[in-house]
């Protein structure tokens, strides 16, 4: 229950935003939301993930990882990341829940020393594995972690995309603004821009080989990270996901941690 | 007895074995340089040694149920205590939705300090594998895991204890005169097996993480009996009562740390503890590396002893972690701890890079400096040391 006062009060803070958001802005976060809408319901769901690191050379190094992620209504999913490989990581695991605006919570357990470590999560632009993908461009992507703006409509490799202008609402994001081409029909990111916190583009994202599962969920076969001032790039190979596995809260606490294999 | 328990559960075990399960482990050389003439003539200098730690992993019904194998052997040039084999893990696992349960022998660690763990004590110190405390023994054990909202409790029953190893005679890094492990002297009449038994509770509420623990049994820290005749120490080993709690504040950057315990049964009770912190500055100078810097105090009671058994009991240890985060998971960890009683100082240099993708190289060095003659490391003055070691992870 609110008292009346704390409404006005509210009211009186949110009126600089409103004053603010235009059509356009509206019209992002309506892409957004409509986004969120078409992918939710999904419950639980399980991958396997190659990682390829080209360096600028073009050598290659790989990495093998599984993924079981935890739908949460109302707030961030929860997730386990499992390392395969390479071998000396072999078996380190990784659970995040994460939230659309407090910190993210996350543990990481280290085999070799059977020690579960909370870690901080506020380095969310530091690499994931060394790749070109930071910590924030692989965790749950809620509405609430972003402003919008609806730029245009474009033809992207033959697809109706809107494209959006997103920033990052947390305060240490590595990024200033991300554009994102959302493809019309399934209301995925086809590309995405991520322009560094000197507003100088940093990174390409692009997305292929989408699939549609249960009906329902469009999911992507590869992502590849093309990083333009290291001229590093990453790509991602996703297969064997699967929806609706049973999974539950129990299957992403902290000792499940310890049996992740 | 022990070797017919063993042969017996070889015979059990390898039908398992033989099944469809999975390997995976290491193999690795060392080289240990030691750029000083030791203190005692009989021990060694430089050398090297080889180590394997295969691992087996089957698991069953749905994954809730699995089978870990894992032996670890090490072969040491100069040193025959350092040549030593142990089962790290033979542990059976049980998942269920609120509880999960262990037999066999493993390992756990429970803490969340850098400098040193106090109130990790379930499983002995493998101290001949590493002066740092770190390797560890494996220790038989029948572990309930009760998984509430409230938290999980977990609840041990540890027979059959293990003592630490300690280098021989002719190894370095240890006490002078060196201790003998052949005649361990126990206080309870049950001597090895003396059953002991511990409890935890852990939990986490937004940014802390809770733990709470109490043991009972033998101690895994021994006292020293010096034998005139043979000119030797004897490990001397108490049963213990201890209480433990361990706290980490996750607060942005920073993460808060505290382990206190207190410990009933070793000439007097007494209190220790580590507090400190850990800050990370993400994004080094613009670039993706993270620069870690650790503080941590440690406090002993029994610096307060006519014979002090810890070198930690007024000290500081302050430390630098490297993370470059580049492909090669490379890894720089420099720390000090400093007394400051005494002005004693032992610094610690550790780095690793991966070679390749299943090739891993580590650099150790570590210095003993100021180290005064009341000091329980003064037998180590002469062992400042460098190690190199390649290990191929397969």
């Amino acid at each position: 229950m609110q008292k009346p006062h704390n409404k006005l009060l509210w009211l009186i803070l949110l009126l600089p935003l409103l004053a603010v958001a235009g059509p356009a802005e509206d019209k992002g976060l309506a892409i957004a939301q409509e986004a969120d809408r078409r992918d939710s319901g999904w419950g639980d769901q399980t991958a396997s993930l190659k990682m390829i690191l080209r360096n600028r050379h073009g050598q290659e190094s790989i990495r093998l990882l599984r993924t079981k992620t935890l739908e949460v209504q109302g707030d961030g999913d929860k997730s386990l990341t499992i390392f395969d490989s390479p071998r000396d990581v072999k078996g380190t695991a990784f659970l995040s829940y994460t939230h659309a605006l407090k910190p993210d919570e996350q543990w990481l357990y280290l085999p070799a020393l059977k020690r579960v470590k909370r870690i901080s999560s506020s380095n969310k632009s530091g690499p994931f594995m060394g790749s070109e993908f930071a910590y924030e461009d692989l965790t749950s992507q809620e509405v609430e972690k972003y402003r919008y703006k609806y730029l245009r409509d474009e033809v992207l490799d033959g697809r109706d995309t809107f494209v959006v202008e997103r920033y990052p609402a947390y305060k240490y994001s590595g990024y200033t603004r991300l554009v994102t081409w959302v493809d019309k029909e399934m209301y995925q990111p086809l590309k995405i821009e991520f322009y560094d916190r000197k507003k100088s583009l940093l990174k390409t994202l692009t997305f292929a080989d989408y699939r549609q599962y249960q009906g329902k969920y469009w999911r992507p076969g590869r992502m590849s990270m093309v990083n333009h001032q290291t001229h590093k790039s990453t790509e991602l190979i996703w297969s064997d996901y699967r929806f609706g596995t049973g999974l539950t809260e129990r299957d992403f606490d902290r000792n499940s941690l310890k049996r992740a294999r | 007895m022990q070797a017919r328990v063993r042969t017996l559960l070889a015979l059990l075990l390898w039908p398992m074995v033989a099944m469809a399960g999975e390997w995976s482990g290491y193999i690795s050389a060392e080289y240990r340089y030691f750029p000083q003439a030791p203190l005692d003539p009989a021990q060694a200098g430089s050398g090297s040694s080889l180590a394997a730690q295969p691992e087996y992993y089957r698991e069953w019904d749905h994954g809730r149920q699995s089978l870990t194998i894992t032996p670890f052997a090490r072969w040491d040039e100069n040193d025959s205590a350092r040549s030593h084999a142990d089962l790290r893990e033979l542990l059976w696992l049980k998942a269920a939705d609120d509880w999960e349960l262990r037999a066999g022998i493993g390992k756990v660690f429970w803490g969340v300090t850098e400098s040193q763990h106090l109130v990790d004590i379930v499983n002995q110190t493998d101290f001949v594998e590493s002066p740092d405390g770190e390797e560890k023994l494996g220790q038989p054990m029948l572990n309930l895991s009760l998984i509430r909202t409230w938290g999980t409790l977990d609840l041990f029953v540890l027979p059959g204890f293990r003592e630490r190893s300690f280098p021989g005679r002719q190894g370095r890094l240890r006490p002078i005169p060196y201790v003998d492990t052949s005649e361990p002297v126990y206080t309870s009449a049950k001597k090895q097996q003396h059953v002991d038994a511990a409890a935890r509770w852990s939990h986490y509420i937004g940014d802390w993480d809770l733990g709470l623990s109490y043991f009972r049994g033998t101690t895994r820290e021994p006292f020293y009996q010096y034998l005139p005749s043979r000119n030797v120490l004897l490990p001397v080993y108490d049963i213990i009562d201890q209480l433990g709690i361990d706290v980490q504040a996750t607060l942005g950057f920073w993460l808060w740390k505290l382990e206190a315990i207190r410990r009933w049964g070793q000439v007097e009770p007494f209190n220790a503890v580590t507090a400190g912190f850990e800050y990370t500055l993400a994004g080094l100078f613009g670039t993706s590396a993270d620069l870690g810097v650790i503080m941590e105090y440690l406090y002993d009671q029994r610096g307060q002893w006519r014979f002090t058994p810890t070198p930690f009991a007024n000290d500081l240890m302050l430390g630098l972690r490297l993370t470059p985060n580049d492909e090669q998971s490379t890894e720089f960890l420099l720390g000090m701890i400093v007394d400051l009683d005494e002005g004693s100082r032992l610094i610690t240099l550790e780095s690793s890079r991966r070679l390749g993708d299943s090739w891993k190289l580590t650099l150790e060095a570590q210095a003993f400096a100021k180290l005064s003659s009341s000091d329980i490391l003064y037998g180590f003055r002469r062992d400042n040391y460098a190690r190199m070691e390649l290990a191929r992870y397969f």
